[in-house]
């Protein structure tokens, strides 16, 4: 037996003597989903148990270092990890934008000091994140950002807003672009960590099409921050911004019901079979299903052994949100009446309708669909023109 | 499997795209349409690919080939499909070999030694229809002395006249649309009762209506198990969807090479038409496209090495996509090259009807994602 072979293996018998039985059935939704942080209540004891069986074995983050909470895994025992995961139905112990967005750029841009101080955390679920990159008047033009950052000495005095916040109310820090240098656009701007609770943070929450309100306008009224809370150089935030949305991109390219390749057609044939049009429209999702988790394979072996083009998430975040966002309009036109339920228990507080409308988000959120057009076209293709 | 190529894989590539560029670039192809060739083919290159060992690459080593798998096949196929390389590769080395490998020694000592050394041809007979529908073959195979004796048509046999021997499919029982009952045979073309007409298609490429009137073959011409002929069908089918897949992964992509070229190049309003933001983004959708395409195909590939039992499906799927993404290619292609792409002394219309014909080859896209619906359980 090859080495991978036996770390499956084991990884397997691991999981199956750790994950427990409620933790091996689909999250239900959002609420359903172990987020950490200070406030976070479990929803049940096997969701406690599950995270600290994870966190023990570093398998919230099994790919990080061991000394920053991960098992130090290679890309391909992470692999199987995920695939044995998969096989089992185990839910993921911990979600966080820590773990798929700030981790990413600390091990590349932070201090061995905050490597071990905030990944750590991360790791071990204690403290929720929240991204401050947007604002009303900067959006796909992020570099336009006006909030500022008085340099104080040893600290600096932040004012101005964010908006679209995601969990900006439950979250217990924010890792927040802030320029620091008015006369420079690029290189001008910070990346800041800070605590919520910093006297002059306050967050609004907004209400989305969906009917919930996970995000938030974010407004910072002479917030203190200390020096040493920055990440990367000073007025060099941008490259660590940009690296993290690689990151994120790639992270919600993946997005979308169980990941998986089981189609949901099965599940809906008694309609299908009465509906040739739609089945025909249910089989070339399937068929470009199938192919966008052959690409997501073939993109993660090719990004982790350093072979993918460095925008290519770019591509995938593209291809895999507008994929989302079929699946949802095929799920509620097979579902038809019944998929318009917005509260009854009948149709799970309106959820097919409610998922089909945040999934529109996902062409939008982390940089639109538009913008990934234009990277691709530009970095990847090589197209002349501004 | 990791899916990224192996260091001899990249190799391999190499050498195919230097040989397909140099010997058989679109030139050579357009030189023996224009000569009007009666095979669509060149005899001589034929041999250049026995020489290099491209004909024998899923030939077992036992039996004198290279023993490789069907991504290696495709690596090949990709080159092919890129510079339009007119060749018997797809049908002989790949749909008529996968067959062959499940017959007998005797058979397989009889048509492998040809293979290898290029000089032979083999023409698949299986469709009857316009359409692919396998499973529909009506052509007889009646008992008759010590073998059997064929009776029917069949359509699409691409080189079937250039061909030395046709894999017939045909029915010894059952009826048309069951699977069971089925029976592939090797017929020699020079066969009495067997009738051909040469066809020349759309990408110049020349193809046979064939008649079997009553061919007498001996039982040794069986390849396979009598009646069970849908396991060696379905084998040689899958090699060969899965490896006009990739040659489809090499069509679409040269055509959008060609046309990103264009778009850096040509000017109207002042600038290069590859600033305009129309045409930028269509350009990366079509490049996500492909992307996808050569994933799938490269999944779908090594499934079959592995003898994996999703391999059906991600075949299916494979075939469905690239054919999809190869014909958004050469559409696009067409249409960002405005006046000149309409021409025929630019190359972008070759690569246009080249697709129209790989995706007829065993089973269109719709055909397929019929399919992949089918086995998903609806
Ligand atoms: C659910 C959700 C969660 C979010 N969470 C966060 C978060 O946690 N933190 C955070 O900082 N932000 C977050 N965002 C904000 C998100 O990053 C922005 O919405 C996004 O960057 C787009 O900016 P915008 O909304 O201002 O749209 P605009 O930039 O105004 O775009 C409007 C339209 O114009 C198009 N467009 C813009 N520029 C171009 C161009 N150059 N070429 C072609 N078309 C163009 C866009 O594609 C879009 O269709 C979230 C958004 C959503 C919807
Ligand atoms: C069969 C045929 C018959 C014809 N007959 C005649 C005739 O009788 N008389 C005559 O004078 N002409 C004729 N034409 C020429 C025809 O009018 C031109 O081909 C057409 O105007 C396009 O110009 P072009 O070929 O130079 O393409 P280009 O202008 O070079 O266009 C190339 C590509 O770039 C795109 N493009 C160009 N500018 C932009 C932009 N600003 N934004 C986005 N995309 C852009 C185009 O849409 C096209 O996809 C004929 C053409 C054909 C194919």
């Amino acid at each position: 037996m090859s080495e991978l072979e036996t770390f499956r293996a084991e990884a397997r018998a691991w999981l199956e003597e750790n994950c427990p039985a409620e933790m091996r059935t689909p999250a239900k939704g959002d609420e359903d989903v172990c987020w950490g942080g200070r406030n976070f209540v479990f929803q049940s004891e096997a969701q406690k148990l599950w995270l600290e069986r994870c966190v023990a074995k570093g398998y919230t983050v099994p790919d990080w270092p061991k000394a920053y909470g991960g098992a130090g895994l290679s890309p391909q025992e992470t692999k199987v990890l995920r695939q044995e995961m998969a096989k089992l139905g185990c839910r993921s112990p911990l979600n966080s934008f820590g773990i798929w967005m700030l981790g990413p750029a600390l091990l590349k841009f932070g201090t061995e000091e905050q490597k071990v101080h905030y990944m750590g955390q991360i790791a071990r679920g204690e403290i929720r994140w929240c991204q401050g990159y947007s604002e009303p008047g900067s959006g796909s033009d992020l570099v336009s950002m006006q909030t500022f950052g008085e340099d104080k000495g040893d600290h600096w005095v932040v004012n101005g807003q964010k908006i679209w916040t995601s969990y900006a109310d439950k979250a217990d820090w924010i890792f927040c672009l802030v320029r620091t240098d008015k006369t420079n656009k690029y290189q001008g701007i910070s990346f800041l960590l800070f605590d919520m609770e910093t006297p002059g943070v306050s967050t609004k929450p907004i209400k989305l099409i969906s009917g919930n309100s996970p995000f938030c306008e974010t407004f910072f009224d002479n917030v203190v921050v200390p020096k040493n809370q920055i990440v990367g150089e000073i007025n060099r935030g941008w490259d660590v911004a940009k690296y993290l949305l690689g990151h994120e991109r790639e992270m919600i390219s993946g997005m979308g019901g169980d990941g998986g390749v089981t189609s949901i057609g099965a599940a809906m044939k008694a309609t299908l079979s009465q509906e040739p049009v739609l089945r025909a429209q249910m089989a070339l999702f399937d068929v470009d299903n199938l192919t966008f988790r052959a690409h997501g394979e073939r993109f993660m072996d090719e990004w982790k052994t350093g072979k993918a083009h460095p925008a290519y998430s770019n591509l995938m975040k593209y291809v895999g949100t507008e994929l989302n966002k079929k699946r949802n309009e095929l799920v509620m036109s097979i579902g038809g009446t019944q998929a318009l339920e917005w509260e009854s228990e009948r149709s799970n507080g309106g959820s097919k309708a409610r998922n089909w409308l945040r999934t529109k988000a996902n062409s939008i959120e982390g940089g639109t669909s538009e913008v990934m057009l234009n990277v691709v076209s530009k970095r990847i293709l090589e197209m002349p023109g501004a | 499997m990791a899916m990224t190529l192996t260091d001899d894989q990249n190799m391999l590539r190499d050498t195919a795209r230097d040989f397909m560029a140099s010997e058989a670039p679109v030139t050579h192809f357009r030189k023996f349409r224009d000569m009007g060739c009666k095979d669509g083919f060149s005899h001589g290159l034929w041999k250049q690919f026995a020489e290099i060992g491209f004909t024998g690459i899923l030939i077992p080593e036992a039996d004198g080939g290279m023993g490789m798998g069907q991504i290696e096949a495709g690596i090949v196929l990709e080159e092919i499909g890129r510079n339009l390389s007119p060749s018997p590769f797809l049908t002989t080395s790949v749909a008529a070999v996968e067959a062959l490998k499940l017959a007998d020694k005797a058979m397989r000592d009889r048509w492998f030694p040809g293979i290898l050394a290029g000089e032979t041809v083999i023409g698949i007979a299986i469709e009857e229809g316009v359409k692919h529908r396998p499973e529909k073959i009506a052509c007889v195979a009646e008992r008759s002395g010590n073998g059997f004796k064929l009776t029917g048509q069949k359509q699409f046999v691409v080189q079937g006249a250039s061909s030395d021997m046709l894999i017939v499919a045909a029915r010894t029982a059952g009826a048309a649309g069951e699977t069971d009952g089925l029976t592939l045979f090797a017929v020699d073309k020079d066969a009495a009762g067997l009738s051909m007409e040469a066809a020349r298609l759309v990408d110049s490429a020349v193809s046979a209506h064939v008649k079997l009137d009553g061919v007498q073959v001996n039982a040794d011409a069986v390849i396979g198990e009598v009646d069970g002929g849908w396991a060696v069908l379905s084998k040689m089918l899958d090699a060969g969807r899965v490896g006009a897949a990739a040659e489809m992964v090499g069509v679409g992509t040269g055509a959008m090479d060609m046309t990103f070229e264009y778009l850096k190049t040509r000017k109207q309003f002042d600038r290069v038409i590859g600033e305009f933001q129309a045409l930028q983004h269509r350009a990366a959708h079509l490049y996500g496209e492909m992307e996808g395409a050569r994933s799938i195909v490269l999944k779908a590939q090594s499934l079959m090495d592995e003898g994996h039992a999703k391999a059906e499906l991600y075949v299916a799927a494979a075939k469905a996509k690239a054919g999809l993404a190869c014909n958004l290619s050469v559409r696009e292609g067409v249409q960002m090259h405005g006046g000149i792409g309409m021409t025929d002394e630019y190359d972008i219309g070759l690569y246009m009807k080249r697709d129209r014909s790989l995706n007829e080859f065993f089973g269109d896209a719709y055909y397929h994602a019929d399919r992949v619906a089918t086995m998903n359980g609806y």
